[in-house]
């Protein structure tokens, strides 16, 4: 093989992996979202919905970071043990919570209309709920982790400016401020939730 | 009347020219800060958990049935009372564009006020929209002072109204010296026109309007709540923030910093 040939590999392979490989962050909110759509059309029980969509979040959500966001400061207090009790805990909650958010939608309409790029870690993807008789339009925006191009996450949901995940720290950081900072109180509650 | 809202309109714009010089010395990155919904304290949580009990209660018994039936109701009667009370409400707005120094804004919204209170009847019809005027945002007298650099101060729950906090129960004061031309024709002064009938039905429509148009997100949220009070308490904070700096876009109202030090 010359050494011509083997520079236009070369080149091919940084190519390939730099932009073949890489999903554009308003692409992978409209596969989401598609996805997602298809799954609440579907003529089955509510129940397996809800395990379909919790397969999806499990997919295209970073769980974990949005659970160490929501903690806010008090996560620097945790040790490893707390932390990874923390990580199980609010991945069930959070499973729940969303899923069943999303399975009260039949058939949801949701068109990506933008993005901003913030940073290399971040993109803003822009999209409209489109509206029914029952409620207007709604504009909602992601925050989507790009820092692994290959494999975007969903880091949070911002419905008409209104930020889910910074609603959920604000609430968590309430429950921790009732008791005293207890983590366990927070705990309970997560757990609590889970079992409902 | 016309007296008591001049004064009121003075009153106001002394109070904006002595805040200037606190402003001046600050920035919109202030007003945001001290509007940061993790930034107003809760001195008064204990009465107001037992007042969002009450309100909640109370939204159980009258507003929930009522905004499921009017839910019901056919969408062109829906927008038309909504258009209406957005038309209305122009009359609050006017006098805070021109406090809050929005000049071009306030006679954009005299000029949307009369084009939809008369080609589009009585607000029924949002003219003014279809004819490209650019979209309508709503003030107060609570945003005015937050623009004065007048911080929010502890949060409150009021017994109907719902979420405030100080500074916006106490700027409220101003609708009913004046500050709100509907309320001076319709309950201060006895016109052959309007009634007090007309103001309280309007707000009560307004209440009934925000719960219908939320309907969901409200029963949403209150089922996958673990603190329902906090996620409320958040979402009116986080709206306020908005609509105080007039802008719907989160980079603008929330600190990046705390996504960066997340990392997977």
């Amino acid at each position: 093989m010359s050494i011509k040939k083997i520079f236009y590999f070369a080149i091919f392979l940084i190519f390939y992996q730099t932009n073949v490989l890489s999903i554009e962050p308003d692409v992978f909110v409209q596969s989401t979202v598609n996805r997602a759509s298809a799954i609440l059309s579907k003529n089955i029980a509510k129940n397996e919905k809800i395990d379909e969509l919790k397969l999806i979040a499990k997919e295209t959500v970073d769980i974990r970071g949005v659970g160490f966001y929501s903690l806010g400061s008090a996560r620097k207090d945790l040790n490893e043990e707390q932390k990874n009790n923390y990580s199980s805990l609010f991945e069930q909650y959070f499973l729940k919570s969303f899923s069943s958010r999303l399975a009260e939608y039949t058939n949801p309409q949701i068109e990506v209309t933008g993005k901003e790029k913030l940073n290399d870690k971040y993109t803003i993807v822009n999209s409209t709920l489109v509206a029914t008789n029952e409620r207007p339009e709604v504009k909602i925006d992601w925050r989507i982790y790009t820092k692994n191009p290959e494999n975007p996450l969903i880091r949070d949901l911002i419905i008409e400016g209104l930020s889910l995940a910074r609603t959920q720290k604000e609430e968590f950081s309430s429950i921790l401020n009732s008791n005293d900072g207890n983590i366990e109180a927070l705990f309970k509650s997560l757990e609590e939730f889970s079992k409902n | 009347m016309f007296r008591k809202f001049t004064i009121t309109l003075i009153v106001l714009l002394l109070f904006s020219f002595n805040f200037s010089n606190a402003k001046a010395g600050s920035n919109d990155e202030l007003i945001l800060e001290k509007n940061q919904p993790a930034e107003v304290k809760d001195c008064f949580e204990k009465i107001n958990r037992v007042t969002f009990a009450f309100n909640q209660a109370l939204d159980g018994v009258i507003f929930k049935p009522v905004a499921s039936a009017y839910r019901l109701l056919p969408p062109p009667i829906k927008s038309g009372v909504s258009n209406s009370l957005n038309n209305l409400s122009n009359v609050l707005t006017i006098p805070n564009n021109i406090l809050q120094g929005e000049l071009k804004k306030a006679g954009v919204n005299t000029g949307r006020f009369l084009i939809n209170t008369t080609i589009g009847i009585l607000g029924i019809v949002d003219v003014a929209t279809d004819l490209g005027f650019p979209e309508y945002e709503k003030e107060d007298y609570g945003q005015s002072l937050a623009t004065m650099g007048v911080g929010p101060g502890c949060y409150v729950v009021l017994p109907i109204l719902g979420p405030s906090t100080i500074r916006d129960a106490t700027a409220s004061v101003a609708n009913f010296v004046g500050g709100d031309a509907w309320y001076n024709v319709s309950v201060e002064n006895d016109t052959r026109y309007f009634s007090d009938f007309d103001y309280y039905a309007s707000k009560i429509m307004s209440g009934v309007d925000f719960r219908a148009k939320n309907f969901d997100s409200i029963e949403n949220l209150e089922k996958n709540s673990i603190d329902f009070y906090a996620s409320v308490k958040s979402l009116y904070l986080q709206d306020r923030q908005q609509k105080i700096l007039n802008t719907n876009k989160i980079v603008d109202t929330q600190n990046d910093g705390d996504w960066e030090e997340i990392e997977n």
